[in-house]
């Protein structure tokens, strides 16, 4: 006997609700009353209860589904069978007794039902076994289902996944040329994907970092030197001036600061802001400075045109904008090109300093590493507590000797320590 | 209808939401009876479900150094900011069949802050869409609310004074036009948690429909 569970109303003028979680998982016994699953509208979130004690038999709708009330969304059993996906597979070999696990029982019966050797897999079942909506799609677009990585339950495509794969496909198709294409697997030596593994191919947004990682270390000869920075008075100086940046719409964060010492630095030793060209140095006069944003996609680096023509208050209000545009995809395309030189900002997630990749056809990269209060020894051998960070830089020695690069880095924590307020 | 006050006074967030727990789940089963309680929180910001992170200004080490610490809610709606500034009022209320509708229970937290800002000689209202109360553009009360079997949980934040800095560090409820202000700012006078309290006690009985008997923390603690 099994029993339905129905998406509940949980108001009048509400039709529909997303499945947030669920609690349990296909095969898991639940209580009556239990809380079964999580389900939001908008600012309320209702945990439904189980109508009956069972065993989870199946369950409708994955995660992040909006589903309409009245529908039923999950099935429980009196008995612990196997799972739905087991019973639709044909299963002449021997069932075995062992109760658990559930997957290893689907995987078995899947087994016996092919021939050895066979490119079956739990995944694939699981996949095919992706809503009616999303088969007719796939079906109407002509796309095996087992192609599309799915984010549901279970990983199975929804339809949100098939849309975007939808979405992704003529660009991939257009991405044909050699260069573009090129595998970047590695050789000899690349990994054979197993059954189990779940392939998911680049974004196009992946494949041009990708690649431009692989040119980038092929092009330019890494070196990386690191100094420490005390950034106690900039510290200082930027809560103290916060308010009254604020009042103009600006958050002062301490990047700003950075950009500025970064464009003192480039005006002392301007090959940092070069590019090579065939056996030539082209110093360029534009400064414009890129910041790596990281987005839940990936990561962009929109660019600050004349940053050496911006006071700090020019700067922060640039860095907010182009962070939001980022964050929102609004940037326009222009907006990331032309840079002349990079600064990125791991500190943010916590890391101390990194080794960056130089973004072409630049020379340099900064890598900002986070603040954080340390006891240092200062003057007269006495130990404070000062706000401290690391900077890293990564040049391509190709054109930067190691004392320029130690040099720039120099005024740049000079001009960081001693921060000029009137700047402020 | 019989409804426990309790006031715990200034409560962690954390320290809130697992008394929350534990009430939904002796309310579930009926030990006890429905509870209102009427809190302040320190400085913190909480994230609801819905991807809350994207309206946090700064990373949430940025907003902890600043004294804002960054948690999940576990709740509706997406990200806000808590302070002493505000009276919050959790209802822990099993809503009977009658009742059993979250969105009657989300305008009904609206219409208590409604009838209080009327006491005070504000014309507040609600924006279809834009769950909470405003005064014009801009919102003195923000609401998010989680139900278990037919028990809520969380509720509702009022801002009394302009302690209210802790907005700047998001965008409140994740939109970008809105403004936040206060009772005090609106009104332009100070005014006393006792008067704000009463008022709103007042018009949570009337909207609710449930009779308030205060008790004292430890009175309720001795019942879970």
């Amino acid at each position: 006997m099994t029993t339905d569970v129905i998406m509940p109303q949980l108001g009048e003028s509400i039709t529909e609700g997303t499945i947030v979680n669920w609690f349990k998982k296909v095969g898991d016994w639940v209580e009556k009353d239990e809380s079964l699953l999580l389900i939001a509208t908008d600012k309320v979130d209702a945990e439904v209860p189980s109508p009956a004690s069972g065993f989870l038999h199946e369950l409708c709708y994955p995660e992040n589904e909006t589903v309409p009330i009245d529908t039923v969304i999950a099935r429980l059993t009196q008995e612990k069978g196997a799972p739905r996906a087991a019973e639709t597979a044909p299963a002449p070999g021997p069932a075995k007794a062992q109760p658990e696990p559930q997957e290893q029982r689907v995987l078995q019966a899947v087994g016996a039902s092919r021939q050895a050797g066979s490119d079956s897999s739990v995944e694939e079942l699981r996949r095919v076994r992706s809503s009616p909506l999303v088969r007719r799609m796939a079906a109407e677009h002509n796309v095996n289902l087992t192609n599309v990585s799915g984010t549901g339950i279970t990983g199975r495509v929804t339809k949100k996944d098939f849309v975007s794969f939808l979405e992704r496909r003529p660009e991939q198709v257009e991405a044909t040329t050699p260069a573009a294409r090129k595998s970047l697997d590695t050789g000899k030596y690349a990994y054979q994907p197993v059954a189990s593994d779940r392939l998911e191919p680049f974004s196009p947004m992946r494949g041009q970092i990708a690649d431009h990682m692989v040119i980038s270390r092929d092009t330019s000869v890494h070196v990386t030197t690191v100094f420490e920075v005390d950034m106690t008075r900039v510290a200082r100086l930027r809560s103290k001036h916060m308010q009254r940046y604020e009042e103009s719409g600006v958050k002062l964060s301490y990047l700003p600061f950075i950009l500025n010492a970064v464009n003192k630095g480039i005006s002392q030793y301007p090959v940092i802001n070069s590019a090579v060209v065939d056996r030539s140095i082209a110093y360029r006069k534009e400064v414009n400075l890129g910041m790596a944003v990281a987005v839940d996609w990936g990561l962009l680096v929109p660019v600050i045109r004349n940053a050496d023509e911006k006071s700090l208050l020019g700067l922060a209000r640039s860095v907010g904008e182009l962070a939001d545009r980022a964050r929102t995809r609004k940037l326009s395309p222009d907006e990331l090109q032309g840079g002349t030189f990079t600064v990125t900002n791991p500190g943010v997630f916590g890391s101390l300093f990194g080794t960056p990749i130089i973004n072409q056809p630049q020379v340099a990269i900064m890598c900002v590493g986070t603040i954080t209060k340390r006891p240092v020894v200062i003057e007269d051998d006495a130990i404070a507590v000062r706000h401290m960070m690391y900077l890293a830089l990564s040049f391509d020695h190709r054109v930067i000797d190691g004392a320029t690069a130690d040099r720039f880095m120099k005024t740049v924590k000079d001009h960081l320590e001693q921060f000029p307020e009137e700047l402020v | 209808m019989t409804t426990y006050l309790v006031k715990p006074g200034l409560l962690d967030y954390s320290e809130a939401l697992e008394l929350q727990e534990r009430l939904v789940e002796a309310r579930k089963v009926d030990r006890i009876d429905d509870v209102l309680l009427l809190l302040r929180h320190p400085n913190v910001i909480t994230l609801g479900r819905a991807n809350s992170r994207t309206f946090l200004k700064y990373s949430d080490q940025e907003c902890a150094v600043a004294g804002y610490p960054v948690v999940e809610a576990g709740r509706g709606g997406e990200v806000t900011f808590h302070g002493p500034g505000q009276l919050i009022s959790y209802p822990i209320l099993k809503l009977g069949p009658e009742e059993r509708d979250l969105h009657l229970h989300l305008r009904r937290l609206e219409q208590v802050s409604i009838e209080v800002c009327a006491e005070f000689g504000l014309d507040a209202h609600r924006v279809v869409g834009r769950t909470g109360v405003w005064l014009g553009s801009r919102k003195i009360a923000a609401i998010g609310v989680r139900a278990r079997s037919w028990v809520t949980f969380h509720g509702m934040a009022f801002n009394l004074t302009d302690e209210l800095e802790g907005f700047n560090w998001i965008v409140p409820c994740g939109i970008g036009d809105a403004l936040v202000t206060s009772l005090e700012r609106e009104v332009g006078r100070p005014v006393e948690w006792a008067e704000l309290e009463e008022s709103f006690e007042k018009h949570f009985q009337k909207v609710f429909r449930r009779d308030i008997v205060e008790i004292a923390q430890s009175e309720l603690e001795v019942r879970l």
